[in-house]
């Protein structure tokens, strides 16, 4: 009984405050830049992409609908030669951006994605792919990483000692 | 064998005694993490990480924490896996191993199916403590099969045990000291073992992987896995072929207890990728691309002159038996030469006694002869199974000093390197003679002579020293093994070796190697030589002659080719690729090749097995396109009418159908399915502008699901797995899960059955010397070279060392040739000439099929080409 009085307090109170229409689509939202809509890629800091086509973010799709087939430069750099991400079966869950590990793919706050043709819902990586860091400033997957690739060499990632000569005998 | 009691975290579990605590325990399917411990290799304790608390009986309460690998199951043991202390050892283990492995598995091809991620995940590190820096190494250029990424290397030692101590590979080794070890070649260059793919599957980490798929690459949650036969030899190892986007992406050993086990050769997994190359696709009438309709009125027209079939090694038993079904018994043959044809028959009728070696029991024997058969170039997988019977003796000796053969390297040390008699008589040198007690040196015509004077001193007469001293040593031995084959062109070796086994009493068996994956289903469906064809055509007994699947030039007497070129009206060829055969013939249709069709093939020890499409959509299989040119439609519209149709024309072939269950198999979930459950991307791929809807294509010859839908792994029944399906296990490291023993079958029985009971073998075919003018061939059969259509694919083309034609000095000398000219065997391909003592007077060595056809009964001109 307590329970039923307080929930109609609570529901009470309500018709008292001011009403408040969005006047949308003239007047935009303002969304906070977490929000989950359109998905992006990104570029590393020095306007590379940032992906490396790992499949994280497909497999972690829960809907399936994003396509990645990968591709490897003359230096050994891993790049997607197919991004495609199919928006009309997207959800935007975000586990793809969980999943990502060089924090290529990213959500904004664009959610203004509607279309009356499916097929045209279906973004291929020129349509994807944005200018700039996105969210994530100043990452960059190589760097960490320990595969060689043109201007890093061996032994020139974060933390690592140089290569090993093979012939030294000290401990 | 004896059983032991002991309970594994409070379960009371049974096991075969004598084996170490891992073992067991994955055979159970208690999943104790582990690296260097390999079902093929043995325990070497190296990585530490199948930690477990033992405690020896029930008074036992405080226990030790000991290796799982290292100890002997005992009875009464007391195991914990789940002890907090060996758990708390296990963590750390994995977070020393990974103190320098680089932040690479985003970009490193083994992620998703690589052992060392799933042992970190199971045991729940994902932080790195360690704040120092971390080694680096430079890697190698291995060559055009392999990469190599050292930096990931944990250094377990799987690949060098392997490599040098299973494969007899001598240029991969491991350097430098402390924590450098680095494992490579001296220097950069290709891998020379024709094994060296199978470090792709035993490295537990991404330092080895396929090259060929880190070009195509896709993850392996996103590949649908087909189980398929490899066609490249006729010992049919299983392979698993991986699929996306319509694409072969890479070709994966898949355990068969009896045949292949843990390992298959680099012919086998590279070979088999061909399928992109010289692809015919459209029908094709005197050269010029024709439709259907035309092609088939065409086709029945040539039909109606009278044709005969000739059937093909290569071609699944359903296509041959289709083909003979469209010409009639009579008029089928063989596309290889009467002497081949028979030899096989001969084969097929000395393993039909119940004599027939599998490769496992030719790991097992303790004496073995081999005659003629260079092994690592016909069938290169068998060869690694004759490698590990060397080490037969050094495991007994080491056993009877109590030390099982498992405890790698203490076996090794007790085995005190002794040698079981391995007799090798080839006519040159052979990639096995350093596993060789006789390396015996023997022109290809005398080959069978020396067998049977080894026969002859068994059955006490008289007989040269080097035959008197193996048949002693055959005759000592509990489990003798006779290997021959039809490598140098000559039937005569296969009848010396079955007078071998027969003189040697029961226990003896016979290893048989016909040259092709279905050389024994086509003897089996009763076809004899090309001989046969030709003269029906030249006698006008038939106008036509229908070709499935086989390229002529490459099997049979080149002389014998143009006869019946020149004698047949129309030449009508079926293939899945180009080939000297579909140039030259008048109508050519376009077949499936093994990726698009079911089949059946029967194997070097009359074992048939099947073989499903690993894409959908392909070309129609070529009994598929030969019942289409029958005047009455036969109506065979799925694998299993044809297989029963087959049954009813040759019923020494019907075993065939229980090779697998039918495409109307079910289980509780369904069908069983090809893609994993976490294959990506359905509803973006592969669609430029499209949305797809609709269901998945459809299988009409397998109960396989070209769909993530339906059973997966251990579920299925064994000819129809598509995975091991071990969740958290992700390697080929799950494969001990579905075996009985580390190297047993597989549960639920290998696949295959035997098609041989109750076969009667043709007569021998009296061998006489090869007539008129010229040299006798001796055909070269290189590991990396397959057939017409596996030497296509591309990396292992590359592989592929250029082709031969040797001769001995004296002989070049005699027709007036140097070192180096270009010279040609009757009139084909053009090569540098190489003079190499070593090959018999009076022979000419030259690459099998691409140079000199395998067949013998011929004489080969050798000339200076233009």
């Amino acid at each position: 009984m307590r329970g039923v009085v307080q929930s109609l307090a609570a529901v009470g109170r309500k018709l008292l405050t001011r009403k408040y229409t969005a006047g949308y689509p003239e007047v935009k939202p303002e969304l906070p830049a977490r929000y989950r809509a359109r998905i992006v890629l990104t570029r590393d800091p020095d306007g590379q992409e940032r992906c490396v086509a790992c499949n994280l973010c497909a497999v972690a799709c829960p809907v399936d609908c994003i396509d990645v087939v990968k591709a490897e430069t003359e230096d050994g750099r891993w790049y997607p030669e197919t991004f495609r991400i199919n928006f009309a079966r997207c959800i935007f869950c975000g586990y793809c951006e969980e999943a990502c590990p060089t924090q290529a793919i990213q959500l904004t706050p664009d959610f203004e994605t509607a279309d009356y043709e499916r097929s045209s819902l279906v973004y291929d990586k020129d349509d994807l792919l944005i200018a700039g860091e996105g969210k994530q400033a100043g990452y960059t997957y190589w760097a960490v990483a320990g595969k060689a690739i043109a201007g890093k060499d061996k032994g020139e990632a974060q933390g690592e000692a140089p290569p090993t000569d093979l012939r030294d005998l000290c401990p | 064998m004896s059983k032991v009691r002991l309970t594994i975290d409070g379960i009371a579990r049974e096991v075969e005694a004598g084996q170490d605590l891992l073992s067991a325990s994955l055979g159970l399917g208690v999943e104790v993490p582990h690296f260097c411990w390999h079902a093929a290799l043995g325990s070497v304790g190296a990585c530490r990480l199948c930690a477990v608390r033992i405690h020896d009986g029930p008074d036992d309460d405080e226990g030790r924490i000991e290796m799982a690998c290292m100890t002997p199951v005992a009875e009464g043991q007391r195991v914990e896996l789940a002890d907090p202390e060996a758990a708390e050892m296990r963590a750390r283990v994995i977070e020393w191993l990974m103190v320098n492995h680089p932040h690479d598995c985003a970009v490193c091809e083994e992620g998703g199916a690589c052992h060392l991620q799933d042992m970190t995940v199971a045991t729940g590190h994902h932080r790195r403590r360690f704040r120092f820096e971390k080694r680096t190494h430079r890697n190698q250029d291995l060559g055009p099969l392999l990469t190599h990424e050292m930096n990931r290397c944990i250094a377990c030692y799987r690949c060098t045990r392997f490599y040098r101590g299973y494969a007899g590979g001598r240029d991969l080794d491991v350097f430098g000291a402390h924590d450098r070890a680095y494992f490579g070649r001296y220097e950069d260059g290709p891998l020379e073992s024709p094994f060296a793919g199978n470090l792709a599957e035993v490295c537990p980490t991404g330092v080895f992987n396929d090259k060929g798929w880190s070009e195509h690459y896709a993850r392996k949650w996103d590949m649908a896995a087909t189980p398929a036969i490899c066609t490249q030899c006729s010992v049919g190892c299983n392979l698993f072929a991986a699929e996306r986007g319509g694409r072969v992406r890479r070709v994966q050993n898949r355990y068969h207890g009896a045949i292949n086990g843990h390992f298959i050769c680099d012919r086998g997994r590279f070979g088999a990728l061909h399928v992109a190359e010289a692809r015919l696709d459209h029908p094709r009438i005197g050269g010029a691309p024709a439709d259907a309709e035309t092609t088939r009125a065409a086709v029945q027209e040539a039909l109606a002159k009278g044709a005969v079939g000739i059937g093909s090694p290569r071609a699944s038993l359903e296509t041959n038996a289709a083909l003979r079904r469209l010409v009639g018994a009579e008029r089928f043959f063989a596309g290889v030469g009467e002497a081949e044809a028979r030899a096989v028959g001969r084969m097929a009728g000395w393993l039909a006694k119940g004599r027939g070696a599998s490769l496992k029991q030719m790991e097992a024997a303790d004496a073995v002869l081999v005659l003629g058969e260079d092994l690592t170039g016909t069938a290169p997988r068998a060869a690694l199974a004759l490698r590990q019977t060397a080490r037969g003796a050094a495991d007994a000796l080491a056993a009877e000093k109590g030390v099982p053969a498992w405890l790698d390297n203490a076996a090794r040390v007790a085995g005190e390197g002794r040698r079981p008699p391995v007799a090798l008589v080839t006519p040159m040198t052979d990639a096995l003679d350093d596993v060789a007690t006789w390396a015996l040196r023997r022109p290809p015509e005398e080959v069978a002579a020396f067998g049977q004077a080894v026969a002859a001193a068994l059955r006490g007469e008289a007989a040269e020293e080097a035959a008197r001293e193996v048949a002693e040593a055959l005759k000592a031995a509990e489990r003798p093994l006779v290997i021959a084959g039809f490598g140098t062109g000559r039937g005569d070796a296969v009848e010396a070796a079955g007078a071998v086994a027969e003189a040697l009493g029961e226990h003896a068996r016979l290893a048989l190697f016909p040259p092709e994956a279905n050389s024994l289903g086509l003897a089996l469906a009763g076809a004899e030589g090309l001989e046969g064809a030709v003269a029906a055509l030249e006698h006008g007994r038939a106008g036509t002659a229908v070709i499935a699947e086989v390229d002529l030039v490459e099997r049979a007497d080149p002389r014998l080719v143009e006869r019946l070129f020149a004698a047949a009206e129309t030449v009508i060829a079926l293939d899945s690729a180009e080939t000297r055969t579909t140039a030259r013939a008048d109508i050519v249709l376009p077949v499936a090749d093994w990726s698009e069709a079911a089949g059946t093939l029967v194997n070097h020890e009359g074992r048939a097995q099947r073989s499903f499409a690993a894409v959908s959509g392909g070309r129609p299989a070529g009994w598929r396109v030969l019942a289409g040119l029958m005047a009455v439609r036969p109506g065979w519209d799925t694998l299993d009418a044809m297989l029963d149709a087959l049954a009813r024309d040759l019923p020494q072939l019907a075993p065939a159908k229980e090779t697998a269950p039918g495409a109307a198999f079910r289980l509780p979930l369904g069908q069983v399915a090809r893609a994993p459950w976490r294959m990506s991307g359905r509803t973006a791929q592969d669609l430029a502008g499209r949305v797809p809807e609709g269901t998945p294509p459809a299988d009409d010859d397998a109960a396989l699901a070209f769909s993530m839908e339906g059973a997966q792994g251990a579920d299925a029944p064994p000819a129809l797995r598509t995975s091991y399906g071990v969740p958290g296990w992700h390697s080929a490291s799950a494969a001990p899960f579905l075996t009985d023993g580390p190297d047993g079958p597989m549960a639920g029985d290998d696949p295959g059955v035997s098609v041989l009971p109750g076969f009667t073998a043709p007569a021998p075919l009296a061998e006489h010397a090869p007539r008129g003018a010229g040299l006798a061939p001796l055909p070269l059969h290189e590991p990396f070279s397959g057939d017409e259509l596996g030497r296509r694919a591309q990396r292992l083309a590359q592989r592929c060392p250029a082709p031969v034609i040797a001769l001995h000095p004296d002989d070049a000398a005699e027709i007036g040739l140097a070192d180096g000219q270009r010279v040609a065997v009757d009139g084909g391909e053009a090569v540098p000439l190489t003079l190499d003592p070593a090959v018999p007077k009076g022979h000419v060595a030259a690459t099998a099929g691409r140079l000199l056809p395998r067949g013998g009964g011929h004489r080969a001109i050798v000339e200076a080409a233009e």
